[in-house]
C-alpha cells in the first residue's frame, strides 16, 4: 500500500534549482546548445529516439541537455511528451530496400551485389583515446568522395538467399489487418511477431544486448550469422485522408539488421535459414543487432524449438525490456514509504518477540 | 522484394505529379524555401483553412523488411491547409514541427495547381529544389563509396605453381 504524503514543497522548489545550477555546471565554460548537442551526439540522440519512440533529433537533443545526459531519463521526457500530441495516421510500411545506403555490411557473404560498404563506423578503430580531441580543431574534417556513388542496386541478402529457397521468406501481411500498437493496447500473450517487434524496437539496449549475448553463450543457441546490416536514409510515406494518395512527408535515418540463424527444419519444413530481425531510428547498430537475436529467440515456439531459456520466454522479455516502465518501478522505492514501513516494523517486532519467547521455553525445558 | 506502396498504381497522372512535388517541398530545406517564397515576383495571399499543426505519425516497418507490418515508433509532422487567391487549396505535410516550412509547402502546393502560375513554379523552384536535393544524396552517397570495400585474394606462399 502506497499512502501519500504531503509537505517539502520548498525543498522540492529548492532541489529544482539546485538541479538547474547542477545541469549549467561552470557558468565559466559556455552552454551547451541543442544544435552541438544534435550535431555531435549523434549516436545519444539516436538513442533516444528509438527507446523514447519519437524520430525527432531537435526533442531527443533537448531532452539529452534537460537530462543531463541521463539518456534513460531523457528516454521518458519524450515519451512523457508525445502523450501532449495528437496522432494524424499510420506511415506506409518504410522500405528498406530503397534505402540510400551509407553503410551496408555482410559477415556471411563476401560479394554481394553493391559490396561491403562500411560507412562511418567505430569497427575498425582501435578504440585508443584519441588526445587531439583533447583541443578544439580549426579546422572540420572531410570525408573522402568516390568518384561514382554506391550502387542503385542494394538487394537486402536475405533477398538473395532466398532465390534460392534457402531462407525462410517474410511475405507481407494482410493489407486489412490492424496492426497491434503498444501506446494504445497492452501486451496479450501470445505475443504475435508485430507486438514483439514494436515492444523490442522501444526495448531497452542495455537489456536486450545481454538477452542476445546469453543466446550467444549457450541460453537458446541458434547459430546466428550477421546476414547483413544496413544504415542510411529511407522516405517516409503518409496518405493524408483528404488526398487519398501517398506523399512522402521527408526522410528518416534508420539501421536494419538481419540475422540468419541456422535451422535444422522439423516433421514439416525442410532444413533451412530462419532470420531475425533488428530495425532502429537512427545509427543503433548495437541495438539492431540485439534487438534481431532476440526476435529469433522469440520465434522459438513458433519453429517447434522447446523454449527453456529466458531470451526465449516472451513474458519474461517483453515485459520487462521497457526502461520507461522498469526505471519507474524500481525508483518508485525511493519515495516515502513510511506507512508500509511502519506497518512492517511492527510485524517484525511481534515476530521477534514471539521467536525469543519460544527460545526462552526451549532454554528452560 | 519491394512489394511498393499502396495506392501508387491507382493514382492518376494528376496525383502522381502533386505527390512528387510535395515530396520535393517536404524534403527542401527552410532557407531554400524562404529564400524560394522572397524571390517570387507576385507573392499571393492567402487564407487559412486550417493553420499549422504538430502532431505524430505512426512509422511503419515490415518483420525482415517485406513481411508483417510493425510500429516501429513515432516522428513529429506539421500540417496546414491554405486557399490561395484564386482558388487553389494547397496542403502541406512535412516532418519535424516547423510552421514555416509547412506553411511555405503548402502555399507552393497551391500555386503548382494554379494553371497560369504552374510552368513557372515548376521551372524556377521546383526542378531545382529536387535538384540540388538529388546533389546532396549524391554527395553522401559518394563519401560512403568512398569506404567501400575492395577485396582481393591473399596468395600465401612463394613461388606457387
Amino acid at each position: 500500500m502506497y499512502v501519500a504524503v504531503k509537505g517539502g514543497e520548498k525543498a522540492i522548489l529548492n532541489s529544482h534549482e539546485l538541479l538547474a545550477e547542477r545541469r549549467r555546471g561552470d557558468p565559466e565554460v559556455s552552454e551547451l546548445g541543442i544544435r552541438q548537442i544534435k550535431e555531435q551526439l549523434t549516436l545519444a540522440v539516436d538513442r533516444v529516439m528509438t527507446e523514447g519512440s519519437i524520430y525527432d533529433p531537435d526533442l531527443a537533443a533537448l531532452a539529452i541537455k534537460q537530462a543531463r545526459g541521463d539518456l534513460v531519463e531523457a528516454i521518458f521526457l519524450l515519451r512523457a511528451y508525445r502523450t501532449t500530441l495528437a496522432r494524424f495516421g499510420a506511415t506506409e510500411p518504410i522500405d528498406t530496400a530503397r534505402m540510400a545506403v551509407q553503410r551496408r555490411i555482410s559477415a556471411a557473404f563476401k560479394d554481394l551485389p553493391g559490396g561491403q560498404v562500411l560507412g562511418p563506423s567505430f569497427d575498425y578503430t582501435h578504440r585508443l583515446l584519441d588526445f587531439d580531441l583533447m583541443q578544439e580543431a580549426e579546422t572540420a574534417p572531410e570525408a573522402e568522395r568516390a568518384p561514382k556513388p554506391v550502387d542503385d542496386d542494394m538487394p537486402r541478402v536475405a533477398d538473395i538467399l532466398d532465390s534460392e529457397g534457402l531462407i525462410e521468406i517474410d511475405e507481407p501481411d494482410d493489407e486489412e489487418r490492424e496492426v497491434a500498437d503498444l501506446t494504445r493496447q497492452p501486451l496479450t500473450f501470445p505475443a504475435e511477431r508485430d507486438q514483439r517487434l514494436q515492444n523490442l524496437a522501444r526495448g531497452d539496449e542495455g537489456f536486450l544486448l545481454a538477452l542476445g549475448y546469453s543466446t550467444q553463450r549457450g541460453y537458446g543457441r541458434n547459430h546466428p550469422f550477421g546476414g547483413e546490416i544496413r544504415m542510411g536514409e529511407v522516405a517516409v510515406e503518409l496518405t493524408p485522408e483528404e488526398l487519398g494518395f501517398p506523399i512522402e512527408i521527408g526522410e528518416i535515418t534508420v539501421t536494419e539488421c538481419q540475422m540468419i540463424n541456422q535451422f535444422k527444419g522439423n516433421e514439416d519444413t525442410p532444413p533451412q535459414f530462419t532470420r531475425g530481425y533488428g530495425l532502429t531510428f537512427g545509427h543503433c547498430e548495437r541495438k539492431a543487432m540485439a534487438m534481431a537475436l532476440v526476435d529469433r529467440a522469440l520465434r522459438s515456439a513458433e519453429l517447434g524449438e522447446t523454449p527453456a531459456f529466458p531470451a526465449q520466454d516472451e513474458e519474461f522479455v517483453l515485459y520487462h525490456a521497457d526502461n520507461v516502465e522498469a526505471s519507474g518501478f524500481v525508483q518508485h522505492l525511493k519515495l516515502p514509504h513510511y506507512v508500509d514501513f511502519q506497518s512492517e516494523l511492527q510485524m517484525v517486532r511481534r515476530l521477534r518477540e514471539q521467536f525469543e519467547a519460544r527460545k526462552r521455553g526451549e532454554a528452560a525445558e | 522484394m519491394s512489394d511498393g506502396t499502396r495506392g501508387l498504381d491507382s493514382m492518376t497522372s494528376d496525383q502522381a505529379a502533386r505527390r512528387r512535388w510535395m515530396g520535393v517541398l517536404a524534403k527542401a530545406r527552410l532557407a531554400e524555401l524562404e529564400a524560394a517564397w522572397a524571390g517570387l515576383d507576385d507573392r499571393p495571399t492567402y487564407t487559412w483553412l486550417r493553420r499549422p499543426e504538430v502532431g505524430l505519425v505512426m512509422v511503419r516497418g515490415r518483420a525482415g523488411g517485406t513481411g508483417t507490418r510493425f510500429n516501429l515508433g513515432e516522428m513529429t509532422v506539421t500540417r496546414c491547409a491554405l486557399r490561395v487567391e484564386g482558388g487553389s487549396v494547397g496542403f502541406g505535410y512535412v516532418q519535424g514541427r516547423d510552421g514555416v516550412h509547412v506553411e511555405l509547402a503548402a502555399a507552393f502546393d497551391a500555386l503548382m495547381q494554379t494553371p497560369e502560375r504552374h510552368d513557372k513554379i515548376e521551372r524556377e523552384i521546383i526542378a531545382p529544389l529536387e535538384a540540388s536535393q538529388a546533389a546532396r544524396r549524391q554527395d553522401r552517397s559518394r563519401k560512403a563509396n568512398a569506404t567501400k570495400v575492395e577485396f582481393f585474394t591473399m596468395v600465401r606462399g612463394e613461388d606457387v605453381r
